[in-house]
């Protein structure tokens, strides 16, 4: 369904059913050059078992119009207006990748209004190497290339359907950066991970449960990037449970039941 | 140079969709000859059902055997996915029906392979499907048959047994102009000469019962989505309501949501295998993932052979022209060059100089080649295309086609090139003898 969020038509996928202000609400958010559909399975679970889902294609990207987020906190902006707009009042978050850092951001300024938060392939800092960076803006399909290799754990991802995942992380690639002539959201995407600097500040503000869903196998936010915020979070009393997928950056659709597992049992679904 | 998560084409040939099973250890594929799958409980037959988690319900739908085989054949073709169905014809089939029904029109090759010919000429002409039929290198012709229910434009990456090579940048573009994708038929090629995909062909079918199998075993069917085509871009006008339009007879899914760029193989499959019905035996997708395996090592052999049997008829006094673009005097010369710079194929055809009788000597005489109805197999193979596989065609569309009543169809196999050429000498020279001979 469309909502107008900030005075643009903004898409959020509802997992087949229709959106109900009376169930609880989950937020999934996409990472970079993604949209709605890497959540496919798991958004379609949720939205059949009793939860309103918002999948969102972020602002120019793919369905969605306005202006493509220039940092995680943009973004972040973006989705708290989002519940707003959509009237939802608390609802868990959900992110991807850069989508993590924007649940993170997001429920660091929402607080109680966030009931729960799954950083799924998370890193703080998520640095960007400037080679990757600069090819993303220069030579998009070579830095596609590489993004879908070092994301990539198996050559048999268990699709079930004869989806081959690393095609399709390719043709999607191109779709969403096709989809946006004005801005290479690809570059963009990039620079917002790269800059963001609030994790830590944004962690300390958090007042809902945390659940790390890493991949063991992750090449693109590596386990390790993940352990100085899930230190911090205990640290500071925060309810915490880590998830190691066996899997690398590709959780949703190499693993997509140990991922939707984990997510499933962190929500009580 | 590729390390493991970045494999080359041979290395997916052998590993893409596959590894070793978790049950039993088993490194080679298995063959899961079952029609069902059980459910873990109520919830997960649920789900499944519904498209909220990965497996298999019905072996018409999907098996596991099988979805190695379309992820391998998807990998090979740098797509997003595939589906393995009961034969090329049924593949053509599934692509042409997902994307339309009744009152729709499809802009296709002349020089098509005489069985999809008659599916679009005779058999969907019966369900309300029209084509316009234009030679594959009148870019004119392409541009001017596209119309407002225009849905799909078709042709072979190399045309059946004439291989004019279709310009696909050129064709795709024009499709895309009129907003509608460009399915191709790379039956004749398979993806070690071709992948079309790169070109802007959007979607790819094979009878995989030719080089993908290999061995003349096998009747299957494949056909790849490249993921590529928008089906809501401004040009489509709304023209795929299957795709974009919420499906009542399932879940009221709106595939194009559903899937950013798999909405059609979702659709053909939830849809297509569901309700037609022509899917592949698990048996057939292990035997065709056999062939898959030394793709690249036959396809280098055939290409080899092919070379040296196209020169040896080349010089032939006997013969009247040899049809392979190896040879600077075919039409498609340049185009296969740019397109195709392993090769153009292993099945071509020539023309002998002698009448009907002297070829219907020629091809009695062969010893090695086998004079059947196939192409694409490891043995050679050779048919008389007019009375054979076109023989429902005017003399007037085999003229559009490049065939003739003299013409004779090749397929080179992987035997030995010598014997090859010395088997077609024999034979030749019988045909030269029966020159005049009544009853012969």
């Amino acid at each position: 369904m469309h909502i107008t969020v900030n005075g643009h038509r903004s898409y959020c996928y509802t997992g087949g059913k229709a959106f109900d202000a009376a169930k609880p609400t989950v937020v999934f958010i996409h990472g970079v050059l993604n949209d709605h559909s890497v959540w496919a399975l798991q958004s379609r679970y949720f939205a059949n078992h009793g939860w309103n889902v918002l999948a969102v294609d972020l602002p120019g990207h793919c369905r969605s119009e306005g202006d493509a987020p220039e940092s995680v906190e943009q973004a972040a902006g973006f989705v708290a207006a989002l519940l707003d707009a959509a009237g939802v009042a608390r609802a868990a978050l959900v992110g991807h990748s850069w989508g993590s850092l924007i649940a993170l951001e997001t429920a660091g300024r929402l607080r109680d209004r966030v009931t729960h938060l799954v950083l799924v392939g998370t890193a703080y800092p998520m640095k960007v190497s400037p080679a990757l960076i600069d090819s993303a803006l220069n030579t998009p399909e070579k830095a596609l290339r590489m993004v879908n290799v070092f994301s990539r754990s198996t050559l048999a991802s268990p699709s079930g359907a004869g989806f081959w995942a690393y095609g399709a992380g390719m043709a999607l690639g191109r779709r969403v950066l096709r989809s946006n002539p004005a801005v290479n959201v690809f570059h963009r995407g990039f620079v917002a991970c790269d800059t963001y600097a609030g994790g830590e500040a944004a962690m300390a503000q958090i007042t809902c449960p945390v659940l790390f869903a890493l991949g063991a196998q992750d090449q693109m936010t590596h386990p390790k990037g993940a352990q100085g915020l899930i230190a911090q979070a205990r640290n500071a009393g925060k309810s915490v449970q880590v998830a190691d997928l066996p899997v690398g950056h590709n959780q949703m659709t190499e693993a997509p039941d140990p991922t939707l597992f984990a997510i499933r049992d962190f929500l009580g679904a | 140079m590729p390390g493991y998560s970045d494999p080359g084409f041979d290395t997916l040939a052998l590993h893409a969709g596959a590894s070793p099973d978790p049950a039993t250890g088993a490194r080679a594929v298995p063959i899961h000859l079952t029609t069902s799958f059980v459910f873990e409980s109520s919830d997960h037959a649920a789900a499944l059902f519904n498209l909220e988690r990965p497996g298999h319900v019905y072996s018409r739908i999907s098996n596991p055997t099988n979805a190695v085989l379309e992820q391998r054949v998807a990998a090979l073709e740098g797509g997003v996915g595939a589906i393995a169905v009961a034969s090329g014809q049924a593949a053509l089939h599934l692509a042409i029906c997902t994307l339309m029904g009744a009152g729709s029109h499809i802009v296709a090759s002349t020089a098509l392979y005489g069985g999809s010919q008659n599916l679009l000429h005779y058999t969907l002409a019966r369900f309300g499907i029209e084509t316009t039929f234009v030679a594959p290198g009148d870019i004119d012709g392409w541009r001017a048959a596209a119309r407002p229910n225009t849905r799909l434009f078709f042709g072979e990456t190399v045309g059946n047994p004439g291989l004019d090579v279709l310009d696909i940048p050129t064709v795709s573009a024009i499709a895309h102009e009129a907003g509608v994708p460009l399915l191709v038929d790379s039956t004749l090629t398979s993806p070690w000469l071709m992948r079309p995909f790169e070109h802007g062909a959007d979607l790819v079918y094979h009878s995989a019962t030719k080089f993908l199998s290999g061995h003349g075993t096998v009747i299957g069917g494949i056909v790849v989505d490249g993921g590529s085509f928008d089906w809501e871009g401004p040009r489509t006008a709304g023209r795929f309501a299957e795709l974009t339009q919420p499906y009542d007879g399932f879940h009221n899914m709106v595939f194009a949501e559903e899937s950013t760029v798999g909405a059609f193989l979702l659709r053909a499959r939830r849809e297509g295998l569901r309700d037609f019905g022509a899917c592949m035996s698990p048996h057939t997708a292990w035997l065709i993932l056999q062939g898959i395996e030394t793709l690249p090592l036959r396809m280098e052999r055939h290409m080899r052979n092919t070379q040296k049997v196209v020169e040896f008829l080349a010089s032939h006094a006997f013969v009247s022209r040899v049809g392979h673009p190896l040879l600077e005097s075919h039409p498609s010369h340049a185009l296969a060059q740019k397109l195709l710079p392993r090769g153009a194929g292993s099945v071509f055809s020539f023309d002998l100089k002698g009448d009907r009788a002297q070829g219907k000597k020629f091809i009695e005489t062969l010893k090695v080649f086998s004079h059947l109805a196939n192409v694409g197999d490891c043995r050679s193979l050779v048919i008389h295309p007019a009375s054979t596989t076109h023989f429902r065609m005017s003399d007037e569309a085999l003229a559009q086609a490049g065939i003739s009543q003299g013409t004779i169809r090749l397929s080179i196999g992987l035997e030995d090139a010598d014997d090859l050429i010395d088997d077609l000498q024999r034979a030749l020279k019988a045909a030269e003898k029966a020159s005049g001979k009544a009853g012969a």
